[in-house]
């Protein structure tokens, strides 16, 4: 299994890939409260970019609603605690069967009905806007005032819980990150993997072949859609508070796919390079704002908008492909 | 070994095929002549499963397939070599032809198949770890030809396999076909190219705005009047 992950993989990647995971390892002993957040951040905008690559890099399926799927993990996980006092462990168990559920919902109505290309894209836009909609009035989850986790100081970490320090939170997200990297790496190098690439490549040549479409575009949707609740629950419990206007809002279903677009998209790399280049340029700029004084609202939004336009002019297939030629690793649809 | 019966296929209003029959026996070369438009290619789609029909049969060894998903038909061992060069572009010869041979049927005797399509074609041999986008256009024709193999075919569709490429080019792949039809493959063969189409055909019928106007041995419409003023310019 591990042998045939590593296939094809040089020792020189492998040993630069192990510093990474080192770095990323021992950092929060050194960073401070501040750097500590931003890289939370990074780590979840990591994983949650790798779960969109799924459907847009490997099977060509563009979604523009991913905060459906982090909004229903939050919310489901978040109420479960609330009302019943269900861990967030245990309320996986619902919440990512939901998603995964309203994604083969998307994909069914999408599929089976030929929409495709742009339209799909709208279809996950409008899924996402009647869920945000709809939570704004939904009693239970306490509509468009908030839903909010119970908050006091804890002594210890409660990872069953998940009450507690940010390194905590720093470490379960670094942990998904670098799961859903492994995962996607088996899934990319198993037949399924290549199904989505032959999908991505020329869905009419893919049928003619004798793969069926239908089946592999709806698990793609299904596995993203899962693997993306999941952060929402870690979002709910890391956050405390819960609003609809928020959780579901196509800004973040937006900021969701930035990553992988800037690191590249369909690569294994793209999405954890875009995470560290955007979140982290973004927060530097925000703290260099503070520092001198500079209040201008929307600034990170412009500033996403001018890497976005860089990346698209400089290196359409995103800088993980430009960067892996720079320092010689082989790139070759990883 | 395939049998069709009063197809009507429609493309929305537009109705693309007009209850059209035809007859493939096992082991033969037919041929399938007609004008842009006159429903060559919606009749291989639709036998391959990637169009409904709205009326009519499809019987493949007795079995009424019309109707049946693409990949289903594929897996009964009907091939199609679809137009316009379909590989993928990014990924490698070795995994453009891999991707031929994810059928159940054709999982077990991959080997063999891959061995076959190389022997078939050396020249993809030489570029097996090449980017198939990369390729030439009749590069790229044998390797559609090659995946399609790769399922383990007993009937292959070929819809224009010799347009836009380079006379020598066309020789080879049409040389291809009949080597494969020797060896025992059945073939149904869409071409442009009608008189080489028809040399090389055992039987052959004609299109014409999505119906079967003429039918008869590929000798026989080399012969014949309308179909040398209408398609050979003669």
């Amino acid at each position: 299994m591990i042998a045939r992950l590593t296939d094809g993989v040089s020792r020189r990647a492998l040993v630069l890939l192990g510093l990474a995971l080192a770095a990323a390892l021992v950092a929060p002993l050194f960073a401070g409260d501040y750097l500590l957040t931003v890289l939370i951040l990074i780590f979840y905008f990591a994983y949650v970019g790798q779960a969109w690559n799924i459907m847009m890099g490997f099977a060509g399926q563009l979604s523009l609603g991913h905060a459906l799927y982090v909004g229903l993990g939050a919310y489901t996980a978040a109420a479960l605690y609330v009302h019943f006092g269900v861990g967030p462990w245990i309320g996986l168990l619902v919440a990512v069967p939901l998603a995964a559920l309203a994604g083969a919902f998307i994909g069914f109505l999408a599929f089976r009905f030929r929409v495709g290309g742009v339209y799909f894209a709208i279809l996950t836009i409008a899924v996402a806007e009647f869920a945000r909609v709809g939570f704004d009035h939904l009693s239970w989850t306490a509509g468009s005032s908030g839903l909010f986790l119970p908050v006091k100081q804890y002594a210890h970490n409660d990872l069953w819980l998940l009450r507690g320090s940010p390194a905590m939170f720093y470490y379960v997200l670094l942990t998904a990150t670098v799961l859903a990297f492994i995962g996607c790496r088996a899934l990319l190098k198993s037949r399924i993997g290549y199904f989505w690439l032959a999908i991505r490549e020329d869905e009419q040549a893919a049928r003619a072949a004798g793969i069926d479409t239908f089946r592999y575009k709806m698990a793609a949707v299904v596995i993203s859609a899962a693997m993306t609740s999941f952060a929402g629950v870690i979002y709910a419990f890391y956050y405390n508070n819960l609003f609809p206007e928020q959780v579901f809002h196509i800004s973040r279903s937006i900021e969701i796919i930035l990553g992988p677009i800037v690191g590249g998209v369909g690569t294994l790399f793209g999405p954890i390079l875009g995470a560290f280049i955007l979140t982290g340029l973004a927060e530097t700029l925000t703290g260099a704002m503070a520092m001198l004084g500079i209040d201008l609202p929307g600034a990170k939004q412009v500033f996403y908008g001018i890497c976005l336009l860089l990346v698209i002019m400089a290196l359409p297939d995103g800088v993980w492909p430009w960067l892996a030629r720079r320092i010689g690793l082989k790139e070759r649809g990883e | 070994m395939l049998r069709v019966e009063n197809l009507d296929v429609f493309y929305g209003d537009a109705q693309a095929l007009d209850g059209v029959s035809l007859d493939i026996a096992q082991g033969a070369i037919v041929a399938i002549v007609g004008a842009n438009g006159a429903g060559k290619t919606s009749l291989i789609r639709t036998i391959a499963g990637m169009h409904k029909p709205a009326r009519g049969a499809v019987r493949y060894r007795g079995k009424d397939i019309a109707g049946w998903p693409s990949h289903k038909v594929c897996d009964l061992g009907i091939g199609q070599v679809a137009e316009g060069r379909q590989v993928f572009p990014s990924l490698s010869v070795a995994e453009n032809l891999m991707m031929g041979a994810m059928l159940p049927r054709a999982r077990a005797s991959r080997a063999r198949n891959l061995e076959r399509a190389y022997a078939l074609f050396p020249v993809l041999t030489e570029r097996r770890q090449q980017a198939a986008g990369t390729l030439s256009g009749g590069e790229q024709q044998m390797l559609a030809i090659g995946r399609c193999l790769m399922g383990e075919p007993e009937l292959v569709m070929f819809d224009e396999p010799s347009l836009g490429l380079a006379p020598a080019v066309v020789q080879s792949v049409l040389k291809a076909v009949r080597d494969l039809n020797r060896d025992g493959l059945t073939c149904v063969l869409v071409e442009q190219n009608v008189a080489v189409s028809l040399k090389l055909a055992s039987h052959a019928y004609v299109l014409e705005n999505g119906r079967v106007t003429l039918t008869g041995s590929g000798a026989a419409l080399l012969g014949d009047d309308r179909v040398r003023q209408a398609y050979l310019g003669l």
